[in-house]
């Protein structure tokens, strides 16, 4: 910069020293705060010898892990295990498999009305349709979308990334952009009136409710199923393809004896992922629905969360037990999942 | 600067013993080489020394001061490593500086030490680069730099040669050994390559298999081995390895056919077998009796040397060095006779065999 | 669907397959489809409250045009109206009684006409409400909501960064007694979600005495297993020797991790501090548990309860949905083919 002829190089060089200068300063701080921690962990180091300096790296995460995960989950246990109202445990009186028992006194498992604690079985119901239906969708889209992607487009990146952009929205704003669309005046009941159709009030059918649960949650998450499954479809040699190109075979069969069994790992992880996501769904469609009409839409996930914390009477025990019951299932499904990647890898 | 000693050191992996027992001492500015084929635990040894490896049993000390369970940045010993590890992040600056700022001395007295050393490796210019921004060879030194700014008590090189190019190899080779005689540490100096050995090394430390085969001066080395391993691992073209049979005390016969040779057999039995190690140096055209008649296979000229790769029924091929020009052919027959003076030969078990043992 | 090789082939003799064509309807129908909604999210957000409420909503913002007429203090709307005899002109409107409309002509105010409202239609003209997002900066507690967002998106990252590095260093450098059972720690955490323990971790803030404040939202999620195992996995290709010849510097252990290691994994820190971004900024469930007074409401929670209230304000809604969509459209154009290449990779989000 300072060789600059003199025109540039009278404006450049205070700029260049002023920020030399800031650097100098940020490294200077930066050095100050470094020596501040260094000195301690140094002296520690001294003191419990190098070996064991391992454990205070892994301290702060296991501790976090500990209060926040593994505590709780025992504490999970109690609580299902005892009755009351207090949020306690010391307080609350035990019960023994009460909870479970009251949540499972059903006339027929088939039928959640004849239970006591009929909105558990509804949630799990719904969610049960939900996952089913949303699994489906979720993954013939991906795959469709996938499979398009991954042929030689114009445009790739910029379609790609019009597919995936929603995996980033949160929840809530997903479900009210949809909402905004589908309420009763909304742009989709003003197409359907402008092609002669009638207005259709979307959250009052408790078919629709379920079905645009199952749309929006597809919408927003596609894009990640998507990519997954891209990147399976490009780990796939492209001599295979010009292998069967030389044998003449027909495109479908290329799909269906090569392209679908080299994708199956990754397929697999997709229906894993997608099925449990779809058994802890909660905030799109308590959002979109609010769990109604009724308790239409209502899932699991959000007849625990009312249950401890939004109904009149917080019952903490019956939520535990909830959750315990839901964690079994995820457990179960996600034993699967690393069953799978074990022997894929 | 320091010596150091090291007393039946030991290292396994689990069940599987890697250094079974080694000891060595190390004299103050001495360059030690460790040589030996990949896999004989000479980079072990280093890394043991360094501090980076735990041993299972045995000492070491420094400056006879115990080590063994003092860890590695403690023990105030610098290394180069194959791969450089320099810091990809710093600059060639702060690679040279990152040791004393971690040692706590003053800014100005590192300054000094880095110029120093970067004047010494002619690095002067590069001191704001970072790693990716240089060639091999710079990278090389720097990486020797970061060692020399840290006045270490003993250098530790593990193979720091291995990724230059051959020509680069030599060079380097050259400007290490100035730098030993400027700067005086005690090196400690790993390679697979005999040359290097040879060529740098005040004394070199053999491994194979986890255990010290010889400790010499190269020159002890390459006149006297210990053993069949020795004989064979030092000096280039390899030395002629030739089975032989004592045909009565003093004297050998090589293969079935060969006459009589003349070598000291000590306590070897007459009827026993034996290795006859001579080089290709020390070969020479026969014009009349021959020790050996051979044929040639294979002819190298290299303008100031001949070699020839000849056979003879029964042997493993016989290298043969001639100073200057020798002008046969492949196929014409090659008597050849072996300098008494420098024989060796190795008993059955490939231990050396001297007059007067 | 189909080999690359035989799409080559369609280009160099111009055939078009069915399926090319196919494909790209798929890719409109789509790109309509994902872009839509939020297209006409945005500009929702810039329509007054009555245009919201017009049925059959009009595309674009639109209001309707105001005149200044003399006599009149307040400016009067525009319509186009069309008079008995057929003639249409542009008449403001004075007041409505019933189903005839006192207009005035602004051009020329001495001149008053009384038109059936079914004969009106109003002048409109594009124009974007921009006070849909500066009144609810007054109105609401919408800066305190995006502030705590910012303050727990921030803080939390950095806690996870910090912690998950320091975590992943010790499982990827070192051997030590345990890093079996700590290991499985990191996956056992992997398996439970945040929905299963929502009752104890609320008993456990509470006992920390932590109940409505940002850190309570801050804290439990700040150890993330996929977080440790992410930088694992980027830790354990750094070469060993650089660990070792800065140990030979006589560095700290401290030092390696945090001048040696923590420098060379920033491309690994940087997917992981763009993850831990996207889930601070919409975490929902977890906030709407434990946050329960307005004042440390994030902006998710603040959202939600605003939907939740004013039914008949979506104008305000609208507007702040887009702020909240705001950041992350950010990161999404900066950063997703980065964000894309960490979920293809670790299958994680």
């Amino acid at each position: 910069m300072i060789d600059l002829p003199d025109g540039i190089g009278l404006q450049a060089v205070p700029t260049a020293s002023r920020l030399a200068r800031l650097r100098r300063s940020g490294a200077t701080i930066l050095g100050a705060v470094l020596r501040l921690i260094d000195r301690p962990m140094g002296l520690l180091q001294r003191l419990i010898g190098e070996r064991r300096m391992v454990y205070v790296f892994l301290l702060p995460n296991l501790a976090f892990f500990s209060l926040f995960v593994f505590v709780p989950l025992a504490i999970d246990l109690a609580y299902s295990l005892t009755g009351g109202e207090s949020l306690f445990p010391s307080q609350r009186p035990y019960v023994g498999t009460e909870q479970y028992a009251y949540l499972f006194d059903c006339g027929s498992f088939f039928d959640p009305a004849s239970c006591r604690v009929d909105h558990f079985w509804r949630g799990v119901a719904n969610t049960m349709r939900f996952t089913v239906f949303q699994l489906v969708s979720m993954v013939t889209f991906s795959l469709v979308t996938a499979l398009v992607l991954n042929m030689r487009i114009r445009g790739r990146g910029f379609f790609r990334a019009v597919y995936f952009f929603p995996v980033l929205l949160s929840p809530v704003v997903v479900a009210l952009v949809w909402k905004w669309i589908l309420q009763r005046d909304g742009l989709l009941n003003a197409g359907l009136t402008m092609i002669g159709g009638q207005k259709i009030l979307f959250f009052v059918d408790p078919g629709w409710a379920m079905f645009w649960s199952v749309f929006v949650s597809v919408w927003a998450h596609m894009g990640f199923y998507t990519l997954i499954l891209l990147a399976g479809l490009q780990a796939i040699p492209a001599d295979l393809y010009e292998a069967a190109q030389m044998d003449a075979t027909p495109r479908w069969r290329v799909l269906v004896r090569i392209t679908l069994p080299l994708l199956w790992p990754n397929l697999i992880v997709v229906i894993v992922l997608a099925m449990i996501r779809g058994v802890q769904t909660f905030d799109e469609v308590f959002v979109l629905t609010g769990g109604g009409p009724g308790t239409a839409t209502l899932m699991i996930v959000q007849y625990i969360y009312e249950t401890a914390f939004a109904s009149q009477v917080q019952n903490f025990g019956l939520a535990a037990a909830a959750s315990i019951v839901l964690g079994v299932v995820l457990f179960l499904l996600t034993l699967a999942q690393l069953s799978r990647t074990r022997s894929a890898s | 600067m320091a010596g150091l000693t090291l007393r039946d050191v030991r290292k396994a992996y689990g069940t599987v013993a890697v250094i079974h027992g080694v000891d060595l001492a190390i004299a103050d500015g001495e360059f030690i080489v460790f040589v030996g084929p990949s896999g004989c635990g000479k980079s072990t040894l280093l890394r043991i020394i360094a501090g980076l490896e735990d041993v299972t049993g045995g000492e070491i000390a420094i400056d006879g001061h115990d080590v063994t369970r003092v860890p590695a940045s403690d023990r105030g010993l610098a290394m180069v490593f194959q791969s450089y590890a320099l810091y990809p992040h710093m600059t060639v600056y702060q690679n040279m500086a990152f040791a004393l700022e971690n040692m706590g001395l003053a800014r100005a007295e590192i300054d000094a030490r880095v110029r120093r050393a970067a004047g010494m490796l002619r690095l002067s210019d590069y001191l704001e680069r970072k790693p990716k921004a240089l060639s091999g060879g710079q990278r090389q030194r720097v990486a020797i730099g970061r060692a020399i700014v840290r006045d270490p008590k003993i250098f530790l090189l593990d193979e720091p040669l291995s990724n230059l190019d051959a020509e680069l190899r030599v060079a380097t080779r050259k400007e290490l050994a100035a730098l030993h005689a400027e700067i005086g540490g005690t090196m400690i100096y790993v390679t697979h390559d005999q040359v290097e050995a040879m060529t740098m090394a005040d004394r070199i430390v053999v491994l194979r298999g986890g255990r010290i085969e010889q400790v010499g001066t190269p020159l002890d080395l390459y006149n006297r081995p210990d053993n069949l391993f020795v004989a064979g691992f030092i000096g280039s073209p390899r030395m002629n390895l030739l089975p032989v049979q004592v045909v009565s005390p003093g004297l050998v016969r090589v293969g079935e056919a060969g006459e009589p040779i003349k070598v000291a057999t000590g306590p070897l039995a007459t009827g026993a077998s034996a290795t006859l190690g001579v080089r290709p140096e020390h070969i020479t055209l026969a014009d009349g009796a021959a020790d050996l008649t051979t044929t040639i296979d294979i002819v190298e000229q290299l303008g100031g040397d001949t070699y020839f790769y000849a056979s003879a029924p029964g042997l493993p091929q016989i290298t043969v060095r001639q100073n200057g020009q020798a002008l046969r052919g492949r196929g014409e027959t090659l008597p050849v006779r072996f300098e008494p003076a420098h024989l060796h030969l190795f008993d059955a078990e490939g231990a050396a065999v001297r007059p007067g043992v | 669907m189909k080999p690359i090789q035989l799409l080559r082939a369609r280009r160099r003799n111009g055939h078009w397959h069915w399926t090319d064509i196919a494909a790209y309807a798929y890719l409109g129908l789509g790109v309509v489809l994902m872009f839509g909604p939020v297209m006409w999210l945005v500009l929702s957000s810039f329509k007054t409250q009555a245009s919201l409420l017009e049925f059959p909503p009009s595309l674009l913002p639109l209001s309707q045009q105001e005149v200044r007429v003399e006599g009149f203090p307040q400016p009067l709307p525009l319509f186009a109206a069309t008079l008995d005899n057929g003639e249409r002109r542009e008449l403001a409107q004075i007041r409505r009684i019933g189903l005839i409309a006192q207009m005035v002509d602004p051009a020329d105010p001495k001149r008053q006409y009384r038109v059936p409202t079914a004969r009106l239609a109003p002048v409109r003209h594009l124009s974007f409400v921009t006070s849909n997002y500066t009144e609810p900066l007054q109105k609401f507690a919408f800066t305190r909501y995006l502030w705590n967002s910012v303050f727990v998106t921030t803080i939390a990252t950095l806690i996870t960064l910090l912690i998950n590095s320091m975590a992943a260093y010790a499982l990827s450098i070192y051997e030590f007694r345990g890093k079996t059972i700590a290991m499985l720690m990191v996956i056992g955490t992997l398996m439970i979600p945040i929905t299963i323990i929502l009752v104890p971790v609320y008993l456990v803030i509470t006992k920390l005495g932590l109940v409505n404040s940002l850190w309570a939202v801050i804290l439990p999620g700040a150890a993330t297993p996929t977080g440790v195992f992410l930088l694992r996995q980027y830790m354990l290709t750094l070469p060993r020797d650089l660990i070792e010849a800065a140990r030979m510097d006589k560095a700290s252990e401290w030092q390696i991790y945090w001048r040696i290691v923590m420098p060379l994994a920033a491309p690994a820190l940087a997917v992981l501090a763009i993850f831990s971004i996207m889930w601070r900024w919409n975490e929902f469930l977890w906030p709407l548990a434990v946050l329960t007074r307005s004042e440390s409401f994030t902006l998710q929670i603040g959202l939600n309860a605003f939907q939740g209230e004013l039914q008949t304000q979506w104008n305000y809604l609208l507007a702040m949905t887009v702020v909240s969509l705001v950041p992350v459209a950010l990161v999404f154009v900066f950063l997703q083919r980065f964000i894309a290449t960490g979920i293809a990779n670790t299958g994680m989000k």
